[in-house]
């Protein structure tokens, strides 16, 4: 058990940067997970940390020990892998103790650590099958098993759930943190996934073109994030981001969407965006649950606007409602019984008090 | 008006299926005559060695059907399987091909190991390379090499030439090149993931070529034994340069050189020698049929 | 967490300075366990083809005794020579007519194969292989006898229709189809087996397609078989013409070049000049013009196999 520091990492391939200068610091027993889309360097930097990749600058540490130059079988981690990889041509037993009879364990406690680590992830029947004889579900948890025996001080997980179907993939999900309150390894794992991200992690990396955009726990990215690409990341549906500007009417701070609509902001915001240039460019960024079905007892700062529906798209608990603000695509979440219809007209309520500007030129959360 | 139209519907359609069942129950039986053909025409000459070695030297000079064995007799057998000296051509080959074989796998298993998964300054190169020379034919290179073993015999004193062993260090031009290419194919389709977890799991190089790749890689691993095996029993222009002498002989060139004596030709003995030198590459493709299969068509994709 | 940061500056500095030489270590120590793994390749292929080939060339300029340099002198010589024509010519009607002919027949067998339901395909293409996977050397032998003048079982079978006793082996033209046959005999069950591992990688929906798009069997294959497998017959035909060109058991066995030197190829006329003959130079100097057409081959071979993969 340990914790692992990254300190400005750095990965070139020839002229290209896929890492560019990365801090982190992960507690020991933590669960992070790195998210963001494909090639933003999220993998790059997992097998950087498990010594599968050089890196080209910057230092990483394993327990306070810097492992730049410690080749992946002295780092002690343990990896699962997209693809599981489990050799084909051993047991579901053998697969798990090869690490152990490399480094030659007694047979003992081989059997032992097997023994003990199949119970752990109900694996016990599995033992003797060879990996064609089993699901995916099944190869995944010998995949972690492989890690667990080891007792590694920090497990990595690289995409270990992508090629699962849907239902399998979130029963394993609740598998993994099961595992990971039961060993409690420092554990840092890699997913494209933002519901696996949110739901697993103790605290979330969302990293985007080779650098961290924002480091926080679930519930931090979810309502304070930092950067656009977090508020439109992290969610689903995504964020609406809806282009606006400030405005002072009769003393007053008001936020004009369109030419028809615009709002007092409620005094919280408006103390806090006060101080802004009245010419910015801005984005006014408002999650799909905040923009509801208007009703009789609106708080304050609650708005009511009429707007006529493009789409609707029932979900069962809730109905998904488009329309356009001058061009602009938005979604909103209203009740299913508002009675929402294609092409009907409606009035919507949008909740300011969970409201966030954004600069459009530089993507900052203001 | 109803009526009418089902009623002809019906029929028509029926027509209709039955024709096209037809095509296809006579193209099924035209293809099943011509395999017939090919089949005859396959394996008419082994089928003819193992009647003509079941008959005498009376017979065959009588002249009777050729076809037909009257009076079949294992003399021919009891008399090569006896014969000191076409045991020996048997020895010889036999030691020749295994201990090709060996010799082959040791170089070409690590070489495409290094060229599958070790990149190095150079490798993409010696890939083609190797592919290159597979394609080089023995007939091109028969004479240069006879000469230079010749000269190294006259500069060292170690007689090669005339020497079954040294055919050693021949027959690995033939088999190493394309044993090398076919498993770096097989190596190469190994998921890169599978050796990444091998070196975390605390394996080198090494433990990972012998306990994971070769392991995984073992149906090709077989394909090109038996490749490196059926080349080293059957090659007959190399040996028919190198070696003269009947104690030296491997088993082709022993039954021609030997048992066609002159305008005497033993056809009883020499179709038996022909059978028996071809029976080894015939059982293991009997059973390994699919490995032998595999290891042809491999050599015609990109490793 | 705070402990790291602290003690990171101290540690930092003289771990990436370590890193640059170790880093560096590690590389070497990667690439020479590399080419330690593949220097037996590498000598073998060094001293045993490519510097006999380069040798073959010096040879091919020296005098028979090998103590003078006559520059293109056993070329001229062989310019001035009948025979030496007479094999160029042999050698490429031999080479192409064989090939031809296992083509089809392969590619025709490969369909027949492909045809029949699949239970029975596996001991079909079991019992076609079986000549090619007998040493050629042994299986010549057969047809030899086959061909015997005096117990010729082909000419014993052909008495019964009345044809008249053929000269095999002792007639140049009928010689030449001797070889040939057999070369088809022995070559054509390589052509179907890659042919039919092709046919199997055509997906079957590419056939329901056409046929809901109206095509009839034959532009089936025009427009979907022969396109799908044309790079696979390109490499199986190049391929096959190397060998059928460089080919040395066949005749060797069947008619030793005869008869008057009629069936001659490269090969077995390099054999007769170059070991038999005891005249090195001039032997390298008829295998050598092989090379031109193998390296052509060689290339062609080379384009399409990284073709096909680039495809995969």
């Amino acid at each position: 058990m340990a914790d692992v520091a990254l300190r400005k990492v750095v990965k070139r391939y020839d002229d290209v940067e896929a890492v560019r200068g990365i801090d982190l610091d992960i507690a020991d027993h933590e669960f992070i997970v790195l998210v963001g889309p494909s090639g933003c360097g999220k993998s790059t930097t997992l097998r950087m940390i498990a010594g599968l990749e050089d890196i080209s600058d910057g230092d990483i540490m394993i327990g306070g020990d810097v492992v730049n130059d410690v080749p992946p079988k002295d780092r002690d981690i343990a990896m699962v892998f997209q693809n599981y990889a489990l050799y084909p041509h051993m047991t579901v037993a053998e697969n798990m103790s090869f690490g152990l009879r490399l480094k030659h364990y007694p047979k003992a406690e081989i059997k032992a650590r097997v023994t003990e680590a199949a119970r752990l992830l109900d694996i016990t029947d599995l033992i003797d099958r060879k990996p064609k004889q089993l699901s995916g579900g099944q190869r995944q948890r010998v995949a972690m098993g492989r890690a667990i025996v080891r007792n590694p001080k920090v497990f990595l997980f690289d995409e270990p759930l992508s090629n699962l179907d849907a239902k399998l993939r979130v029963q394993m999900r609740i598998e993994i943190k099961k595992v990971h309150q039961k060993v409690r390894t420092t554990t840092v794992y890699v997913t494209h996934d933002q519901v696996e991200a949110m739901t697993l992690a103790d605290r979330v990396v969302v990293m985007n073109k080779g650098r961290i955009e924002q480091i926080g726990t679930p519930n931090e990215l979810y309502h304070k994030p930092a950067t656009r690409f977090v508020a439109g990341f992290i969610g689903s549906p995504a964020m609406n981001f809806i282009p606006c500007r400030l405005e002072d009417v009769g003393g007053t701070l008001q936020i004009r969407l369109t030419d028809r609509i615009a709002f007092p902001l409620p005094p919280a915001r408006a103390a806090r965006y006060n101080a802004l240039p009245r010419t910015d460019k801005l984005l006014l960024g408002l999650r799909p649950e905040h923009l509801t079905e208007s009703h009789a007892h609106l708080e304050p700062g609650v708005e009511t606007f009429d707007t006529v529906l493009d789409v609707t798209e029932p979900m069962g608990m809730e109905t998904l409602v488009y329309f356009g603000l001058d061009g602009t695509p938005v979604c909103g979440r209203v009740n299913p019984n508002a009675g929402a219809k294609d092409g009907a007209p409606m009035r919507l309520a949008m909740d300011l008090n969970n409201m966030h500007l954004l600069n459009e030129e530089s993507g900052v959360v203001l | 008006m109803s009526t009418m139209t089902i009623d002809k519907a019906g029929p028509r359609r029926n027509v209709k299926y039955g024709s096209m069942s037809r095509d296809r129950a006579w193209a099924l039986r035209w293809s099943y005559f011509f395999l017939v053909l090919f089949a005859i025409f396959s394996l008419t000459p082994p089928l003819y060695m193992l009647i003509t070695s079941l008959k005498s030297s009376a017979e065959i000079s009588a002249a009777t059907n050729p076809w037909w064995v009257f009076h079949p007799t294992l003399e021919n057998y009891a008399e090569l399987l006896t014969s000191n000296q076409f045991l020996r051509f048997f020895w010889n080959s036999a030691w020749v091909s295994i201990i090709v074989v060996t010799l082959t796998m040791l170089i070409s298993v690590p070489a495409a190991f290094a060229l599958a998964r070790m990149k190095f300054w150079g490798s993409a190169t010696l890939a083609t390379g190797v592919f290159l020379t597979y394609l080089v034919p023995d007939s091109l290179l028969f004479i240069p090499l006879f000469k230079m073993f010749a000269l190294i015999g006259d500069w060292t004193g170690v007689q090669l030439i005339n020497r079954w062993y040294v055919l050693l260090f021949i027959y690995p031009t033939l088999t190493v090149p394309f044993c090398t290419w076919i498993m770096i194919g097989y190596f190469a389709s190994i998921p890169k993931e599978l050796d990444e977890a091998a070196i975390i799991d605390g394996a080198s190089w090494f433990q990972t070529l012998t306990r994971i790749f070769i392991p995984v890689a073992l149906p090709g691993l077989i394909a090109a034994t038996i490749f490196a095996f059926t080349v080293s029993w059957a090659q007959f222009l190399y040996p028919l340069v190198f070696t003269t002498s009947t104690d030296q002989l491997v088993l082709p060139v022993g039954i021609i050189t030997t048992l066609i004596k002159g305008d005497v030709f033993n056809w009883g003995q020499i179709m038996t020698g022909a059978l028996l030198g071809a029976a080894p590459p015939l059982i293991i493709y009997a059973f390994l049929m699919d490995y032998y299969i595999a290891g042809l068509t491999a050599g015609a994709t990109k490793g | 967490m705070a402990d790291a940061v602290v003690r990171q500056p101290g540690v930092a500095r003289p771990a990436s300075a370590r890193k640059r030489a170790s880093l560096h270590n590690i590389l070497r120590r990667k690439s020479t366990a590399a080419f330690l793994m593949t220097l037996p390749l590498i000598l073998l292929i060094t001293l045993l083809v490519v510097y006999p080939a380069f040798y073959s060339l010096h040879l091919a300029t020296l005098n028979k005794s090998m103590q003078r340099f006559v520059g293109f002198g056993n070329f001229e010589f062989l310019f001035r020579r009948d025979t030496f024509w007479l094999v160029v010519k042999q050698s490429c009607i031999f080479a192409i007519t064989a090939v031809v002919f296992k083509a089809l027949i392969g590619f025709i067998v490969a369909h027949f194969v492909h045809n029949i339901p699949a239970k029975g395909q596996r001991k079909w293409r079991g019992m076609l292989l079986v000549p090619w996977v007998i040493p050629p050397a042994m299986s010549t032998l057969a047809w030899l006898w086959l061909f015997d003048p005096s117990y010729s079982a082909f000419n014993y079978t052909l008495a019964f229709f009345g044809i008249g006793p053929i000269p095999w082996t002792g007639d140049a033209a009928w010689a030449r189809f001797a070889v040939i046959l057999v070369n088809v005999w022995y070559g054509a069950p390589f052509f179907m087996i890659m042919y039919l591992a092709a046919l199997k990688s055509v997906p079957d929906q590419l056939y329901e397609a056409a046929a809901i798009d109206g095509a009839n069997w034959w532009q089936r294959i025009w427009y979907v078989t022969l396109p799908m497998m044309r790079n696979i017959i390109a490499i199986t035909t190049l391929f096959s013409l190397i060998v059928t060109f460089a080919n040395f058991d066949i005749v060797r066995i069947l008619t030793a070049g005869g008869p008057l030197d009629h069936t001659h190829i490269f090969a077995t006329w390099a054999f007769r000049v170059g070991i038999e003959g005891s005249d090195i130079p001039l032997g390298a100097s008829v295998s050598l013009f092989m090379v031109p057409i193998l390296a052509v081959a060689a290339i062609f071979i080379l384009r399409d196999v990284n073709k096909r993969g680039n495809e995969a």
